[in-house]
C-alpha cells in the first residue's frame, strides 16, 4: 500500500507533471512537492509525487554497498 | 542511474550477504513493519541469504490488514445509501466484511469505483452533483497526506459532495505497542515511505525508551540488506541507534509539505487494529472544522461490531507471533481467491505473500 516507485519528470504542468516509469507516462500530482523540475527522479505514490530522488546520495549509498561487494569476493 | 535495477544486482545482494554472515554472532530478531518489506523479502527469497541466527518477523505494516471488518462494513453500509458513490484504492475492493464485500456489492449494482488516485474522486463529484462521492481513506502516513490533499482542493474548489471514510493511522503507536505487548525483537526495519513524509524524528523513543534499532529502509533487495548488516552491525556492537538505509529518498525532515497538509486536515484519535486492539492516538480523523469532508459526520450510521471470522490467526500475524504457517486455514480453507482474512486478501498481506513465494 505504502508503494511508490521511481518515476522521471518529463514536463512539469502548474501542480502536475507528466512523468515516465519505464516507457509509460503517468500524471503526478506535485501538490506534496515544491521545486521539481523536468529531469527530477521523483517517488510516485498512488498518483503523488511524495519525494524527490537525491541523486548524490544515491551514488554514495552505491559506493559503500560496491566496498562491501569488494571486500567480499564470490 | 534509474533506482531500481541497481538494487537489484546478484553480486552486489551476495557481497552484503558475505559481510552479515561475517560479522553476525550472536540471536537477532527484527521486525519489517511495512507489508512492502515482506513481499519484498519473500519475492527475492533474502531469507535463505541470511544466517540461521537472524529472524526476520513481519509487522503490523498494511493497511488493507489491519483496518478490520468494521471498516469495510461501515463502507458496504454506506455504498448502500442512496445517492452514494464510493471511490476506492483497488487494495480494499475484496477484504471480506462480515457478510459482504465491496466486489459483491458492486455486482450487485451499487456504485462502487477503482481510483488510482484520490483527486479522481474530486472530478467524479464535479460530473455527478446529484451524487455523495465517499472516498474510503485507507494508509499510513505515506498515504494520508494524498486524502489531505483531495480535501483542501475540495475546499478550495467548493466541491461539497465529496467525503472521506478515514481509517488512515499512523505507525509509531502501533511499534511501541507491539513492544509493549511483548513481542520479543531486538530491531526494527522501519517504513521507507511512511518515513519520507514524516522524518526520522518518530522513531527516537523507540532507541531511547526501549533500546531498539531503527533503519529506515529501502524496498529493493540490496536496500533490504543492507538495511539488515546496519540492524546486525548496531546490535553487535551494542550501540542501537535510528539509522537510514534508504538515503536516496529519506531526508531527516521528512516531507514538511506534505506534513503541514496533514496536520492541517487530520487530527489524531484513538484507534482500533485487527489483532491488537485500542491504541491509543494511532488513527487519524478529519478536523471538526472540516467536518463537511467528514463522512461519519455527514452520514451518521450505526453499524454493529462484527467479530473476526473463526479460526483466522490474522491479528496474531500482525503482531509476528505466528507465521501464516502455524494456521490451520493457510492454503486449505483460506486462499488469495478465497480468502477468510485481510492477511490473504491484501497482495502484502503476509498470508498472501507466503502463500504465493513459499508454497
Amino acid at each position: 500500500m505504502c508503494l511508490a516507485i521511481p518515476a522521471k519528470v518529463i514536463r512539469v504542468d502548474g501542480a502536475s507533471a507528466l512523468v515516465m516509469i519505464e516507457d509509460t507516462e503517468y500524471n503526478a500530482s506535485l501538490l506534496l512537492l515544491d521545486d521539481i523540475k523536468a529531469g527530477d527522479y521523483v517517488m510516485l505514490h498512488a498518483g503523488f509525487a511524495i519525494q524527490k530522488v537525491d541523486e548524490e546520495e544515491a551514488i554514495e549509498t552505491m559506493r559503500l554497498l560496491i566496498e562491501v561487494e569488494k571486500h567480499n569476493p564470490e | 542511474m534509474k533506482y531500481i535495477d541497481e538494487y537489484r544486482k546478484k553480486d552486489l545482494i551476495l557481497g552484503v550477504s558475505e559481510e552479515i554472515k561475517k560479522i553476525s554472532k550472536k540471536e537477532i530478531s527484527l521486525m519489517e513493519v511495512c507489508g512492502g518489506h515482506t513481499m519484498a523479502i519473500h519475492r527475492f527469497g533474502l531469507h535463505f541469504l541470511l544466517p540461521p541466527n537472524i529472524h526476520l518477523l513481519s509487522g503490523p505494516g498494511c493497511p488493507v490488514c489491519v483496518s478490520g471488518q468494521h471498516f469495510i462494513d461501515t463502507a458496504i453500509a454506506y455504498s448502500r445509501l442512496p445517492g452514494s458513490i464510493i471511490t476506492t484504492y483497488g487494495d480494499l475492493i475484496r477484504v471480506p466484511g462480515s457478510a459482504s464485500s465491496l466486489e459483491k456489492e458492486k455486482a450487485g449494482g451499487q456504485d462502487i469505483r477503482i481510483v488510482y488516485s484520490v483527486l479522481e474522486s474530486l472530478e467524479i463529484a464535479v460530473k455527478n452533483p446529484g451524487k455523495n462521492v465517499i472516498f474510503l481513506g485507507i494508509g499510513f502516513e505515506t498515504t494520508a497526506p494524498l486524502t489531505a490533499a483531495a480535501i483542501e482542493e475540495a475546499l478550495k474548489r467548493n466541491i461539497r459532495n465529496f467525503s472521506v471514510l478515514s481509517s488512515h493511522k499512523v505507525m509509531p503507536p502501533v511499534m511501541k505497542a507491539l513492544v509493549r505487548d511483548g513481542v520479543k525483537i531486538n530491531g526494527f526495519i522501519a517504513p521507507g515511505h511512511v518515513t519520507a513524509i514524516t522524518g526520522t524524528g518518530i522513531y527516537k523513543d523507540l532507541t531511547e525508551s526501549f533500546g531498539l534499532g531503527v533503519v529506515v529502509s529501502g524496498f529493493e533487495p540490496v536496500d533490504m540488506m543492507q538495511s539488515i548488516l546496519m540492524l546486525v552491525a548496531q546490535f553487535e556492537a551494542g550501540k542501537p541507534r535510528v539509522e537510514v538505509q534508504y538515503q536516496r529518498v529519506v531526508r531527516e525532515e521528512g516531507n514538511p509539505v506534505a506534513q503541514k497538509l496533514l496536520n492541517k486536515v487530520f487530527e489524531l484519535k484513538d484507534d482500533r487494529w485487527r489483532g491488537l486492539g485500542l491504541i491509543p492516538l494511532s488513527g487519524l480523523k478529519i478536523r471538526p472544522g472540516l467536518s463537511s469532508f467528514d463522512a461519519e459526520k455527514m452520514f451518521p450510521l450505526e453499524v454493529p461490531v462484527a467479530s473476526e471470522p473463526k479460526g483466522c490467526i490474522c491479528g496474531l500475524i500482525l503482531r509476528g507471533l505466528k507465521t501464516p504457517l502455524e494456521c490451520r486455514l493457510f492454503q486449505k480453507k483460506c486462499t488469495p481467491s478465497d480468502p477468510v482474512g485481510a492477511c490473504m486478501v491484501s497482495a502484502e498481506g503476509t498470508c498472501a505473500t507466503y502463500y504465493k513465494y513459499r508454497s
